[in-house]
């Protein structure tokens, strides 16, 4: 794996080109050389796979006192006195020769190829190739490109056979769909007949390929790397946070690439977020606000549209005034809604989340994790919460590789099986509703002497004695693993378990792009920006905001209901689409329609939006910069690339100019301005700076990873001495989660003092709050078993109707659709033909829908996808219930 | 396209339990599913991948390595005539040559009865019998042109019909006794398999 610092320990001396270079033990000797300076060309390794050695390009001479030999570097390790020649005649002749083997049947059509200017062939070619061929004869043909996925495309001419993309499908993704196939003379890459590529994670492969043999169909023929500007900045497709690339020309968005960094995404992303550059151009994105005329909504001037949106909100009392939605936004863009939400307007009727997560109040206060300690070796992982690979996919690469190289046991307890459950040690399905009854089971002093929610006995013990054999603490994804369940049974198994294991840490999983970054600026009832609540933080933020909202706010269930009873005058959406996307439509369609004015913030028109009286056009992903959250709370950077379509805003200026029309100056003229109020006021992140995130790539853990925080006067004022010391001192760090002021190994930057002298001045009045705590969920008791029901377990997929996929034209197809699944048990037993249609009843409605057999469904379950174009799921749900029971009749 | 049989399927089950790992029944079933079709069919490879536990990619991989695994309709009868340097010099190129204007197919076609397919092979290992040849990968020594349109009209009769369709393996249906079994051992584990155990035994 690739790290910058120098090997302290266990170090091998080699010598490289009659240099001494000190290499890690059991280092390979193709990373040593680079570490020390000396490249050495290669097509088929790739850091963060398995070397095999297969292209021979790294062939270098190596001494290890039996005389000179060649040898690939890659699948080398340092030995104590390796003498190593990269530059010799003779590695030049094997260099010569291996590139003029690979070049044999290359097509060398780099003018027409998407790879000429950035393909490793091509620079290896020039920097180490032997200029000319001396080949005369026909090369080979064969047919290009072949699409083996909608998404990649194959030209086997220009395939060298490195086997990196085989390597990565197999390996690091788990989907072996693409092999060699025809081994022997005519080797090549290719699929099983009409059964493509269809993996989450495709694209990696294109980005790793060292030639122009794998392509993407979004990037075909679409720009030159030399036409591209490139900027680095955060995935937002998910809250997973991978480190990308956006390439853009012409002030288009042209691709997105991952970057590696160690914490987060180690260079791979999903197909969702890689492809996702799609949705930056999307037709029908908004250019101009438009206000609700006779005619429909309409393209309006800005000063109409704000003066209208001032209007609403100054004619309504902040009991009436409600926001829906955050999680598009940047970390400052939330901020300054949350300060003219909560500090001016003075309503806490605020929340980012769609009904569908953690009450903030656990998602930020329970004791929390990071991925690296989540997937360190040999611990003990498990899963309560949604299926990673549908809803976190590089977090499910991240568990992948450590399950099967870190030795880490990994459980899982979820009502319907889950992308992970192969890799699982043990696999729970309790009935929807009881995963609290289990976990009880499961942490008890005594064996289960009878069936726990569903759950056979001994399978229920055989798992509380790997829970009970663990070493160190037990490290939890939460998330909501059905949202057709109330999110009160996954508070309750988070409290049993961290009774029962008071050193248990948990990872978060809420899917929405920055919904962490939401929650911790304040967009959320009873919170406050930085991870506070807002009893303990309320002089705090008396002191710097114009006014404090009075009384706990309601949450979006709660806003939904009083719309609907028209108690709600005006209703911002921030993004959010809560007809889609609450598991309950019904209440959001009445809670949409019961609002007075509805005030929508958005990049296009959603199902939602389009119902609004007032639409304020927004700027999107790489149309502004500023700063994300990812699920760890690793606070990273989000760049500007291109320009917003037409008149579009970003939403910290679009809040701004709202207060200034209610007569509140915010005091922000840049985002930066935002993020300076953040890093001084918000309790979680004071010392957080723009500076501190653009000099850290991997981001800044937060608050892990700030300064240390100057709580009283006394330090404040030697505060620039303590961080000058602190600044000398080059301190290391073992891993991401120390409390340590650096990041990652890195420096820590001085403290702003400017900064302290507000902090200064804060401390002066009000003690700095304490951040928020998690309090112990109240148990809840199962729901009786009606045996002639099916609760329903609704998933969501990776591709589904929301924003991001529908915006792009490769990814909108691939939705899957929904239909009802039960277990093959209940299948037989309700007497229907596979894909035959039935009668599916909840309290709320009917509706009809294909059924399934699936083996990953309990009996007396029945799972559905939500968000799906063919049927409207959610429908079903009522969200007040703790669990939603179906009727399953089969129709004549 | 056809998937293995329900009898095959049984008998595939069977072949995947004398093997440690279910993966290690790959190419034994792929015989299997050859002598069923006469060649592999994708529907067979995809079944095969289900059985086993590896992607229809990965069957195909290793399926496609070797050249015996045929993936198109082949004849009943596959002739293979060697053309390797022994035969060649004993005149196999000239015998290939006859035997095409025997059947009027070129190498790698099929006649349009699907009796016979004909290739041109490598060396089959039958060196000090040259020219020799293959029908269904049953040896014919030292062929000499008349020899051949003998044996073309006689499997075209049925006169001879001691030589079964192509794909037919007797291994693959082998009966293994249960004493006889290797034991379903994985490398990791440290016990012995039971061959090993009782060789032990008999040199004690």
């Amino acid at each position: 794996m690739p790290e910058s610092e120098a090997p302290a320990v266990d170090g091998v001396v080699v010598e490289i080109n009659g240099h001494e270079v000190v290499a890690r033990k059991g280092e390979l000797l193709i990373d040593a050389a680079e570490r020390a300076g000396t490249y050495i060309p290669r097509f088929c390794y790739h850091e963060r796979m398995k070397p095999v050695g297969m292209c021979r390009m790294c062939l270098v001479e190596v001494d290890t006192g039996r005389g000179p030999a060649l040898q690939p570097s890659c699948m080398i390790e340092c030995t104590p006195g390796m003498k190593v020649e990269t530059e010799s005649e003779i590695t030049k002749k094997a260099q010569d020769g291996v590139l003029e083997f690979l070049l044999l049947n290359h097509p060398l059509d780099c003018p027409v190829c998407d790879k000429g200017g950035e393909c490793p062939l091509q620079d290896q070619t020039m920097a180490f190739g032997p200029g000319e061929s001396r080949m005369v004869e026909e090369k080979r043909h064969k047919e290009k490109p072949i699409p083996i996925s909608d998404l990649v495309l194959l030209d086997r001419e220009r395939c060298i056979l490195c086997d990196r993309c085989t390597r990565f499908a197999k390996d690091v993704a788990g989907d072996p769909l693409i092999h060699f196939i025809h081994r022997g003379n005519n080797t090549e890459i290719n699929t099983f007949p009409d059964e493509p590529f269809a993996s989450y994670f495709s694209g990696n492969t294109v980005q790793i390929c060292p030639v122009g043999a794998l392509t993407a169909s979004t990037y075909r023929f679409k720009a030159r790397p030399w036409d591209l500007d490139t900027t680095e900045s955060t995935c937002q497709g998910c809250s997973v946070g991978c480190r990308i690339s956006i390439d853009s020309s012409r002030d288009q968005v042209q691709r997105y690439s991952g970057v590696d960094i160690d914490p987060v995404n180690w260079g791979w992303l999903c197909d969702k977020g890689r492809f996702s550059s799609e949705a930056v151009a999307a037709e029908g994105r908004l250019s101009e606000p438009l206000l609700r005329t006779a005619a429909g909504l309409t393209p309006a001037r800005w000063s109409d549209a704000l003066a209208a949106a001032a209007k609403a909100l100054s004619a309504a009392s902040s009991s009436a005034i409600a926001f829906i939605g955050g999680a598009r936004l940047t970390n400052e863009d939330a901020y300054a809604w949350a300060k003219l939400a909560k500090g001016v307007l003075g309503t806490d009727n605020v929340d980012a989340q769609l009904a569908d997560g953690l009450p903030a109040e656990a998602a930020l206060g329970l004791p929390r994790t990071t991925i690296d300690e989540l997937c360190a070796p040999g611990g003990t992982v498990l899963l309560l919460g949604p299926d990673p690979k549908e809803e976190l996919p590089v977090l499910f690469l991240r568990l992948r590789h450590a399950v099967e190289n870190d030795r880490v046991t990994l459980l899982e307890i979820s009502p319907r099986s889950t992308g992970i459950t192969s890799l699982a040690k043990a696999s729970l399905q309790p009935r929807p509703g009881e995963t609290g009854d289990l976990l009880r089971a499961l942490t008890a002093s005594v064996d289960a002497d009878r069936d726990i929610a569903g759950v056979p006995a001994d399978r229920v013990n055989a798992v509380r004695a790997l829970l009970a054999a663990a070493n160190g603490p037990i490290k939890v994804v939460l998330g909501r693993a059905s949202l057709s369940e109330s999110v009160a049974v996954t508070l309750d198994a988070a409290t049993v378990l961290l009774e029962a294991r008071p050193d248990t840490v948990f990872l978060p999983a809420l899917r929405r792009a920055n919904i962490h970054g939401a929650l911790d600026m304040g967009l959320a009832p009873g919170m406050l920006p930085g991870r506070v609540t807002l009893e303990s933080a309320r002089d705090w933020f008396a002191e710097c905001w114009p006014t404090v909202p009075a009384q706990r706010g309601l949450d979006t269930v709660g806003i939904l209901e009083a719309a609907a009873a028209g108690r709600i005058d005006v209703l911002v959406l921030l993004g959010a689409d809560p007809l889609a996307d609450v598991p309950d439509a019904d209440l959001a369609s009445r809670g949409l329609a019961g609002a007075r004015t509805v005030i929508s913030v958005d990049t296009l028109l959603n199902s939602s939006s389009a119902q609004a009286d007032i639409v304020l056009a927004a700027a999107g992903f790489a149309e502004k910069a500023g700063t994300t959250t990812n699920l760890e709370g690793r606070v990273s950077s989000l760049s500007q690339r291109v320009t917003p379509p037409g008149t579009a805003r970003p939403d910290w200026v679009l809040a701004t100019e709202l207060a200034s029309r209610l007569g509140t100056d915010l005091g922000f003229t840049s985002h930066v301005d935002v993020l300076a109020e953040i890093g001084s006021i918000a309790p979680a992140h004071l010392g957080l700076t723009a500076e501190l995130v653009a000099s850290s790539p991997s981001g800044v853990l937060v608050p892990g990873e700030l300064p240390a925080p100057i709580v009283d006067e006394e330090e404040a004022a030697i505060g620039d001495e303590v961080s000058a010391a602190a600044d000398a001192v080059d301190v290391e760090v073992a891993d991401g989660a120390s409390e340590v002021e650096t990041d990652g190994g890195e420096q820590a930057e001085p403290i702003d003092p400017e900064l302290l002298a507000e902090l200064d001045q804060a401390e002066g009045a009000a003690a700095q709050p304490a951040l928020v705590a998690f309090s112990a969920a109240p148990a809840v008791v199962s729901p009786p078993v009606d045996s002639y029901s099916f609760r329903l377990v609704a998933t969501r997929k990776l591709y589904d109707q929301g924003t991001i996929v529908q915006s792009g034209n490769h990814l909108a197809g691939l939705a899957p659709g929904t239909s009802v699944r039960v277990s093959p048990y209940d299948f037989d037993r309700l007497g229907v033909e596979a894909g035959g249609t039935v009668s599916v009843r909840s309290p709320r409605t009917m509706m009809m829908m294909p059924i399934h057999a699936d083996a990953g469904v309990a009996r007396g379950t029945a799972a559905v996808v939500v968000n799906q174009s063919d049927h409207q799921v959610s429908n079903l749900v009522n969200i007040t219930d703790l669990v939603t029971e179906l009727r399953i009749e089969t129709t004549k | 396209m056809a998937r293995l049989t329900a009898e095959n399927t049984e008998l595939a089950l069977e072949i995947i339990a004398r093997y440690p790992r279910p993966k290690s029944a790959l190419i034994p079933l792929l015989h299997l599913a050859q002598e069923q079709d006469g060649h592999v069919t994708d529907a067979a490879m995809s079944q095969i991948a289900e059985l086993v536990g590896v992607s229809a990619a990965e069957v195909l991989g290793t399926a496609s390595f070797y050249e015996m695994f045929k993936f198109e309709p082949v004849g009943r009868y596959m002739v293979n005539i060697c053309t390797n340097i022994s035969c060649q010099l004993m005149g196999g190129e000239e015998l290939l040559e006859h035997a095409e204007s025997t059947l009027g197919i070129r190498p790698g076609q099929t006649t349009e009865d699907g009796l016979f397919t004909l290739e041109d092979v490598e060396c089959i290992a039958a060196c000090t019998e040259a020219p020799c040849l293959q029908v269904n990968y049953r040896y014919f020594h030292k062929i000499s042109n008349p020899q051949f349109d003998q044996l073309v009209a006689d499997l075209r009769s049925g006169a001879r019909n001691d030589i079964p369709p192509h794909g037919t393996l007797a291994k693959v249906r082998q009966r293994i006794p249960a004493d006889r079994r290797a034991g379903v051992v994985t490398p990791e584990d440290t016990a012995h398999p039971v061959w090993l155990a009782s060789s032990q035994e008999a040199q004690s």
